[in-house]
């Protein structure tokens, strides 16, 4: 019963929450906070049972349901989960309770807990959607859901151009996934037996069903959808402004989980399904990828503000996830994932903090903050310096794993790409991604400086600053555990992600 | 049987760095208590290993000198020995695995004890044991007291990770923590921006090297499968790589760039501007990190993996030469300090610079110096902190005549500079002879430059040394209120730092008799190695340098007895040559003015204008002209068809649609334009594929 209802039940618990939202009568919608925990905890628990039940070191669908859906085009509801899903589903329900906490700390204008909360658990069902579908259709549809309320969520409690940054959001990712659509149904029909779903698909694609330009073609689909959303250089202007403006839940959810429904596409479809396409495409991606390492870091050297800066960091990071998955080995996309679960625990992180600070300071502005903040607020300072340190991808922290084997896999790509005569490529791009990692540890102690470090200005000495709330180490302390848990004990990640990774790549592209 | 618990080692002062950091500032001592408890039984742990490792080693080397005389009276000394199977050095591993990836790659935590880890495990728990005893004083009423403990005790434990690691990657954490540690400590006063640059700097600085030191890791694995250091070691030796014979090119690739992290992290030539600096930081950690440890892992990583390194005969000329150069370099640099600590820093990279030299000659060579020199500079280093405990400032400038006022400190003192100084019988004169005799006995061109800057070497020191000697000790005080002799927890600690700065060089007297029981047997790792280096000590080398040492001393006494001011300084009257050697030739202006400043403010600007001027311009252009597009489109009905041929699209478009009009109803035709053009777009592809 369990098996089965599983992941139906942790999927749509928080859509049913959402539902309940709408009862609260207006004069109540304070409550509108605690009803927001308690469902999006009992998801959490949901999600962590699913964990507890995994079988960790088995490969294949766990918790798989099968069933018709919409017979006319033969798209099925065919959900289940496995080791590339597990960490990213599980995150997204710890994330998303802990910004639940953390809306009791803060919310930004014009409040309405009702419907932020709402919307926020709206979100919740669309992302965890994303990662145990297994059909196309049904995909797309968690995909696109996603969209809705993080376009709300920025358009109405956003930051002064929140209506730009919103539309600009939803126009650009809703572009990519146009693209990716037309691929998904070029693919139902090339398949031959008009079948959307991912295993068997996969299979086909592995057998050479989607072999020569059709496969590259339905690759450059996929691919725009999903780099738009990772977001790769160049498709990544969208980013900055959308954090920029969103509200702290909004830019947290965004950088800890959205982002990576995009990297985790490469992973679940565009790899398996077309792997020729894969490798053409291959040194491509691992050439944007580290423009966009080197380039994220140069852009955060120039930012002023805080929120934008940390935004421009996410690109760099993904820079190295990207790069691990062009390498096609299974190294390299087990250190994909990882750098996934990482940046969205420590960039999550790195944005409660930034909205934290927005909330005392009333800016973001570097320069306007003046340094000193540990002097002001020692802890928040300390927090704020241990996360950035963390981000810099200091070893025994989470950071590092991911950077580390995406580096490594770059210096030893699949087999198939080194035949192909890129091996100097990727060994070069391995030395250029090696020296982002100076330019990034370059940014985040410049930010240090200017912000923690330095007598703070009379204008915050003189106003008391509340320093980190109980509220706040209520919704931070599992991130910063996490931190460090995932830095010492790196198998946390890679014992799951191993089996299925392996099994997924390996037979593909060779190793 | 102790070292099975070397794990222990770096353990407890893991374990105190976080109890010092939950619950430091409600303890009686304020957390140090707990960081000077901690370090203490790890040395007490460490000198159990020392014993069981070097006793056991001591014993593999008589054995195989037995054997080795059997076989040569057996065959009348006609054949080549092999060793023996069985007999070799002591090795204790120990590992969990952590994760594995099937077939590819895996990591694993280890310990793998031998001869030099039971060496670095005492040197780096004594030195930690007495800057935390000294600290206790020295930082007295700061109000970050407790903080500092807590990262005096996470540096030991890193650095101890270090040493200890089985593997390479476990090396690389361990080796970043301490640089963290160096960063957050030399930091530790970060009102001063002076000293958050430093910080950074030297972070950043070290980092750089750290680029090297990945792709050596990663070039490693690339041709042997493992990050292990055992198995590295056995894979060269069998010339067999993972897939194939050993590839010389890329060994060669990856012990370059390898050295490149130890250049950063041993602050070699040209990356070694950053120690100086370093100086920023309070002063037990100058001692600490900045002279006696962290700067020699750089050092140690070369020893740790001397196999591999033999077997790459250029990588060892680039070690020569880097070496020779910086220890001649920086002991020139040393002259014409103000700064005590920076006369000292400038030293200690002088000094690394012979470590580093002599590794491309004898392991012995180098990794005794590293043994001696750690106990001479960490007391050097507590000593200038005592005078400038006593003096509040960092400039001999500000001192003079302080012989009388603090004589413990001026004793302590000048053992250290007369060890350092290679003044015969202590500690600096035995290792530094090694090395000058490991060069001479090696030859060629490298063997003659490492020689010939090294006994130059070695008059620079005995000079700068003197001249920082006369002008804090002699004269009369120049500074400001009444110096007086440090208390006792600073005392004590220069003295228990002197009695191994005076006597530690006799655990390895270079004649035969002493050879196989001491500091080479002890630490040694390959038996037949051992055997054909015999112990060699040459006279008039020995005379000769330190004729020489003695030579720089007089000149050292000759111009600076009266303890010159600043202005009358006779090395800053040297025009050209002093400008240059002020301005640290000039390296520090140049890396700022063509690296750190176009970097941050130049490109890294035009990198943001090209994101907010090009790639995003085009993304809102592209949206503006589709939304001509759209208008056009919509005039004329043309959408429809489109939406009839993919129904799919036209769902999704006509219910997303709405909820863009919801709240901004102006960009439904940017969008209805990006779906059309898209679609368009894929449609003819398609049927063109």
């Amino acid at each position: 019963m369990w098996e089965k209802l599983a992941i139906t039940a942790t999927v749509f618990l928080p859509l049913a929450g959402a539902g309940v939202m709408a009862l609260i009568p207006k004069a109540k919608e304070e409550s509108a906070k605690a009803v927001a925990v308690v469902v999006s905890l009992a998801a959490l628990l949901l999600s962590l049972a699913i964990l507890a039940g995994y079988d960790w070191g088995s490969r294949g669908l766990a918790f798989e349901v099968d069933v018709g859906w919409i017979e006319a085009i033969g798209a099925r509801y065919h959900v289940g989960i496995d080791g590339i899903s597990l960490p990213l589903f599980v995150l997204s329900y710890l994330l998303t309770f802990l910004c639940a906490v953390y809306t009791f700390q803060h919310l930004e204008e014009p409040g309405n807990p009702r419907a932020f909360l709402a919307l926020m658990l709206l979100l919740q069902t669309g992302m965890a959607g994303t990662f145990i579908a297994f059909d196309l259709v049904l995909f797309f549809v968690f995909w696109e859901l996603v969209l809705v309320p993080m376009y709300f969520m920025i358009g109405v409690w956003g930051g002064p151009q929140r209506e730009y940054a919103a539309v600009k959001f939803f126009l650009y990712t809703l572009f990519g996934s146009v693209f990716m659509l037309v691929a998904f149904l070029a693919l139902y029909f090339q398949s031959g037996e008009r079948t959307f779903d991912i295993v068997r698909l996969a299979e086909l694609g592995q057998a050479g069903q989607f072999a020569g330009t059709f496969g590259r073609l339905a690759f450059l689909g996929v691919f725009l959808g999903f780099a738009i959303k990772v977001p790769m250089w160049p498709f990544h202007t969208w980013l900055p402004d959308a954090h920029t403006e969103a509200p702290t839940v909004g830019s947290v959810l965004l950088a800890g989980i959205l982002l990576k429904m995009g990297t985790y596409g490469f992973v679940r479809v565009a790899l398996p399904i077309l792997p020729e396409g894969a490798l053409a495409f291959a040194p491509i991606i691992a050439v944007l990828a580290v423009v966009a390492i080197l380039y994220g870091a140069l852009c955060c050297l120039a930012q002023s503000d805080l929120k934008r800066l940390i935004a421009f960091s996410s690109v760099g990071h993904m820079g190295f996830v990207m790069l691990g998955i062009a390498t096609l080995t299974p190294t390299g996309i087990n250190a994909a994932i990882f750098g996934m679960v990482a940046h969205g625990v420590i960039t999550g992180m790195l944005f409660f903090v930034a909205g934290s600070v927005k909330e005392r300071y009333h800016t973001r502005t570097i320069g306007d903050i003046g340094g000193g903040m540990l002097q002001v607020m020692p802890r928040m300072g300390s927090v704020l310096g241990f996360v950035a340190i963390a981000s810099l991808g200091l070893p025994g922290l989470a950071g590092f794993w991911g950077e580390v084997f995406a580096l490594l896999a770059a210096f030893n790509p699949a087999q198939s790409l080194v035949d192909a005569g890129y091996l100097p490529l990727f060994r070069t791009l391995m030395v250029l991604g090696a020296v982002g990692t100076v330019l990034t540890a370059g940014y985040f102690l410049w930010m240090i400086q200017r912000v923690m470090m330095g007598h703070a200005p009379d204008r915050w000495r003189d106003q008391p600053l509340a320093d980190v709330s109980a509220i706040e180490w209520g919704s931070w302390t599992p991130l910063l555990v996490l931190i460090f848990a995932l830095g010492l004990l790196p198998f946390l990640v890679f014992g799951v992600t191993n089996p299925d990774v392996t099994a997924a790549v390996s037979s593909t592209f060779g190793s | 049987m102790a070292s099975d618990y070397a794990w222990l080692v770096p353990a407890l002062p893991a374990a105190a760095t976080a109890v010092i950091f939950f619950f430091g500032k409600r303890m009686p001592k304020q957390g140090a208590e707990v960081g000077i408890v901690a370090i203490a039984l790890a040395l007490a742990l460490s000198v159990a290993v020392a014993v069981e490792v070097f006793s056991a080693n001591v014993r593999a080397v008589a054995l195989f000198e037995f054997a080795h005389t059997v076989v040569e009276e057996a065959t009348g000394g006609g054949i080549q020995l092999q060793m023996p199977p069985g007999m070799e050095t002591y090795v204790n591993e120990r590992a969990v695995v952590l994760a594995r990836f099937d077939g590819e790659s895996g990591f694993q935590a280890g310990t793998r004890v031998d001869g030099l880890v039971a060496m670095m495990f005492l040197l780096v728990t004594f030195v930690s044991a007495t800057v935390q005893v000294y600290s206790t004083g020295y930082m007295r009423g700061d109000p970050r007291y407790t903080w500092f403990f807590a990262l005096l005790s996470l540096f030991t434990a890193s650095m101890l990770l270090l040493v200890v690691a089985n593997n390479l990657m476990m090396l690389l954490v361990g080796w970043e923590l301490v640089g963290l540690c160096s960063y957050l400590l030399i930091g530790f006063w970060w009102e001063d921006k002076r000293n958050s640059d430093a910080a950074i700097k030297a972070f950043l600085t070290t980092k750089l090297g750290d680029v090297g030191l990945l792709v050596g890791v990663i070039a490693l694995w690339a041709q042997f499968r493992t990050f292990h250091i055992g198995d590295l070691i056995d894979a060269v030796a069998a010339g067999q790589a993972a897939f194939g014979p050993l590839d010389e090119g890329l060994l060669t690739f990856s012990l370059v760039a390898l050295f490149l992290g130890c250049v950063g992290k041993s602050a070699q030539f040209p990356l070694h501007t950053w120690l100086p600096d370093a100086m920023a930081g309070p002063t037990p950690v100058s001692a600490l990190i900045h002279a006696a440890t962290m700067v020699t892992a750089g050092v140690f990583l070369i020893a740790r993996l001397y196999p591999l390194f033999q077997a790459s005969a250029p990588a060892l000329t680039v070690i020569a030469v880097v070496g020779a150069v910086t220890l001649f370099g920086a002991g020139l640099l040393a002259t014409v300090e103000d700064d005590v600590k920076r006369v000292l820093a400038y030293s200690t990279v002088s000094q690394l610079g012979y470590m580093v030299a002599a590794l491309a000659f004898s392991y012995t060579a180098g990794i005794f110096h590293l043994f001696t020199h750690g106990f001479f500079k960490a007391l050097l280093f507590l000593g200038a902190g005592s005078l400038i405990h006593a003096t509040h400032s960092n400039n001999m400038s500000d001192m003079g005549g302080l012989r009388k006022a603090m004589p413990v400190t001026f004793w302590t003192f000048l053992a250290g500079s007369l060890a350092l100084m290679a003044i015969p019988p202590l500690a600096g004169f035995w290792s530094k002879d090694e090395i000058l005799a490991s060069a001479l006995q090696h030859g060629g061109p490298t063997g003659s430059l490492v020689l010939v800057l090294g006994v130059l070497g070695s008059m620079l020191t005995a000079f700068y040394m003197t001249r920082a000697l006369y002008l804090v000790f002699a004269g009369s005080y120049r500074g400001e209120g009444h110096p007086h002799e440090s208390p006792p927890t600073m005392a004590w600690p220069l003295v228990a730092l002197a009695v191994p700065a005076v006597g530690i060089g006799f655990v390895n007297l270079p004649f035969p008799a002493f050879h196989p029981t001491g500091f080479a047997a002890w630490t040694a790792f390959d038996l037949s190695h051992f055997v054909g280096h015999a112990a060699t000590f040459v006279r008039t080398l020995a005379f000769g340098t330190t004729l020489l040492a003695l030579a720089g001393i007089w000149l050292g006494r000759t111009l600076y007895r009266g303890a010159p001011a600043p202005e009358r300084d006779p090395m800053l009257r040297l025009g050209a040559v002093s400008r240059v050697l002020v301005n640290r030739y000039y390296l520090d202006a140049l890396y700022h003015n063509l690296i750190v400043r176009p970097l941050r403010d130049t490109v890294a600007a035009a990198a943001y204008w090209l994101n907010d001027h090009v790639i995003d311009r085009i993304v809102y252009l592209a949206g503006v002209s589709t939304a001509r597009v759209a208008d056009v489109t919509y005039a004329y009905g043309d959408q429809k068809g489109i939406d009839g041929a993919v129904n799919g699209v036209g769902v999704s478009a006509n219910w997303t649609g709405g909820l863009v009009k919801f709240v901004q109803s102006g960009n439904v035709q940017l969008y209805a334009g990006a779906m059309f053009t898209g679609v368009v777009v894929l449609a003819i592809a398609f049927a063109a594929a």
